[in-house]
């Protein structure tokens, strides 16, 4: 499961992933990261079992932290030509059934690179 | 042995066997070609992807007092009229003069297609015979007296592939080439497209009948660029006719707009060699990834692949898997050979004769071109320095010289960074004036020595910078092009 991960400048010095990996007991995989000085924004995936331990771990930190649930959504102006097959870095889209594309938003961190890839814009980010 | 009117009673008596290209392929496989050409009449194929060179020859009628139209836009995108009065023509990768890349020639026929009303403007300078200087009014797709699609190139039988070796994203008409070697994409339909059915143009010639965006339409003869096994049509079909599901305009990011066409062409199985051809696999179906990271006309080869191995969805490269995207929908080019299919099986798609072959073997010839300048003859020596040379030091030079650009270098020669007048006067102005290695720029944009000139005023344009290092291969330093070096260069000097 997929949580987003809000901080301040406090806690952008602390290596709160590592204290949590270790606190937690879980391995945490960063899929989006943007940390700037005086903010930082991540998204992170974590085992389903563990996902309340990782989300108190976090927040004893002072991490605002919140279920990643904002994913891709394909509209069906898409003439499934897969041209963004082969763009999204975590594999959502591809050729299913009677060959059309087929997309698996579980999977979306929320990168944005599809929406501008799509001729028809049939992608869009909420 | 069939003939074509053979083909057309067995329509008629509702006894045709017609399938899909992609059911060929298996029997042919199963029976051999003689039994197969003796079990299917005719075998339905079909493509669907961006074909820029298309358009629509359109018709207005005539205004009243008359007009000669000497400019005109539809929807503001302008169409081409320097034929009669009243014709344009609208190609389908015009850009619209408000909207940009967002709106094209293909939004404006998609549109018309629809059934919506686009607004028509035009100029003209007034004669004695058509007194009207200017027109705006708005027409939809009925009040035309022709709309004929007629597209120069279409349906290429097979395409090169393409990848990215450099280290930037590149937007080209073969879709978003994420950098180094990033992914793959493909456009054409291989097995189940047309002119892979019939490699050696035996059924498909002039006056062939095809389904063109839904519409029939026909062969009207070799497409530009024609060159076989990288064979092109050039077709027609009435706008009127045509199906929305079967069309779309796009947008190839940071490239331009085209239109999706899709394309369905009966192949009659005349005889067991015609069976034979309908049954080709994307295994055979040969073609090559060229790097488009080298931005001249004959890119390098990466490497050859069949169709088979592209449509796997994962291709090597230098011992990477990379990914491929198809271009071409393989969902709605089904969809077109199975709605020909029906047609046929419906009695409502009769197959023709070709009155003239177009021709199997030709080539494509580049343009003739005065000689390309390339980087090489126009840059200006480059002021190198090392890593370790002291800022103070750097800003001397730059001040001897009269540069701005001082590239750094290590002992090889090779280029590690750059440093720029602004870099030093920003480090000068906060106090750190250490090393020329602390403050340079390590990811620099650079140009290869033997790359056009345009390649070069393309990159700084794109990156507003001022000047690029020039490189051999090895990225060892060799000079400096600047914008004042393209200047030079347009004033004739
Ligand atoms: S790029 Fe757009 S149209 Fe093409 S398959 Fe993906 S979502 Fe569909
Ligand atoms: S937004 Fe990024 S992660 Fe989500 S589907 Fe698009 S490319 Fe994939």
């Amino acid at each position: 499961m997929m949580l987003e991960l809000k901080f301040d400048s406090r806690i952008v010095k602390e290596p709160i992933i590592s204290k949590a990996t270790l606190e937690a007991n879980t391995l945490i995989n960063i899929m989006r990261a943007n940390v700037g000085a005086r903010h930082g924004e991540m998204v992170i995936e974590v085992e389903k079992s563990r996902v309340d331990t990782v989300i108190e771990v976090f927040q004893s930190y002072g991490v605002e932290v919140s279920k990643f649930d904002r994913k891709i959504i394909k509209s069906d102006e898409c003439v499934h030509c897969g041209a963004c097959v082969s763009i999204c870095p975590v594999e959502v889209f591809s050729i299913g059934k009677e060959e059309k594309v087929e997309a698996d938003s579980i999977k979306c961190i929320h990168c944005g690179v599809c929406v501008n890839v799509c001729p028809v814009q049939a992608l869009t980010l909420p | 042995m069939k003939s074509i009117h053979d083909i057309n009673e067995k329509i008629r008596e509702g006894n045709v066997s017609v399938i899909t290209a992609d059911e060929m392929k298996d029997i042919v496989e199963e029976l051999g070609p003689e039994k197969a050409a003796k079990e299917v009449d005719v075998v339905t194929t079909g493509t669907f992807g961006a074909m820029c060179s298309s358009g629509v020859f359109l018709n207005f009628g005539h205004s009243d007092p008359q007009i000669k139209m000497e400019k005109v836009w539809l929807n503001d995108v302008e169409a081409y009229t320097g034929i009669a009065a009243v014709d344009a023509y609208i190609g389908v990768t015009q850009l619209s003069d408000t909207r940009g890349m967002e709106y094209g020639g293909a939004h404006v026929i998609e549109d018309l297609v629809r059934g919506r009303e686009v607004t028509l403007k035009s100029t003209a300078y007034g004669t004695d015979c058509y007194p009207r200087t200017e027109i705006v009014t708005e027409i939809s797709l009925e009040d035309l007296n022709q709309a004929v699609m007629l597209n120069p190139r279409n349906a290429y039988q097979r395409y090169n592939a393409a990848t990215n070796s450099s280290e930037q994203t590149l937007k080209t008409y073969m879709g978003t080439l994420l950098p180094e070697f990033g992914n793959i994409t493909f456009a054409g339909t291989g097995e189940i497209s047309p002119l892979n059915n019939d490699p050696e143009f035996r059924t498909i010639g002039i006056g062939t009948r095809i389904l063109l965006c839904g519409a029939t339409g026909y062969v009207i003869g070799e497409g530009t660029q024609h060159s076989p096994p990288y064979g092109t049509l050039m077709v027609k079909g009435n706008l009127k006719e045509m199906n929305p599901e079967f069309m779309r305009a796009a947008v190839m990011p940071g490239y331009g707009v085209t239109l999706f066409v899709g394309i369905g062409i009966p192949i009659p199985i005349l005889d067991d060699k015609m069976a034979k051809f309908a049954a080709v696999r994307d295994e055979e179906i040969e073609t090559k990834i060229i790097d488009f990271g080298v931005p001249r006309r004959d890119k390098p080869v990466v490497k050859k692949v069949t169709y088979a191995e592209l449509r796997s969805g994962k291709v090597e490269i230098n011992g990477d898997e990379v990914r491929v995207s198809p271009l071409s929908s393989y969902y709605v080019s089904g969809k077109i050979a199975a709605e020909l299919r029906d047609r046929i099986l419906n009695e409502s798609f009769f197959l023709t004769l070709p009155v003239e072959r177009i021709p199997a073997k030709e080539t494509f010839k580049p343009m003739k071109q005065t000689t390309i300048r390339v980087v090489k003859n126009v840059m200006s020596p480059a002021i190198p320095i090392t890593p370790d040379t002291d800022v103070d030091e750097a800003s001397r030079l730059i001040i001897k010289k009269g540069v701005n650009h001082l590239p750094v270098i290590d002992e090889e020669k090779v280029l590690i960074g750059i440093v720029t007048s602004w870099d030093i006067a920003k480090a000068v102005a906060t106090g750190k004036i250490g090393k020329v290695k602390d403050i340079m720029t390590r990811k620099v944009i650079t140009v290869l020595s033997d790359d056009p000139v345009v390649v070069a005023a393309r990159k700084m344009e794109k990156y507003d910078i001022s000047a690029l290092p020039v490189t051999d291969t090895k990225k060892h330093l060799i000079g400096l092009i600047t914008t004042e070096d393209l200047s030079k260069l347009l004033s004739g000097g």
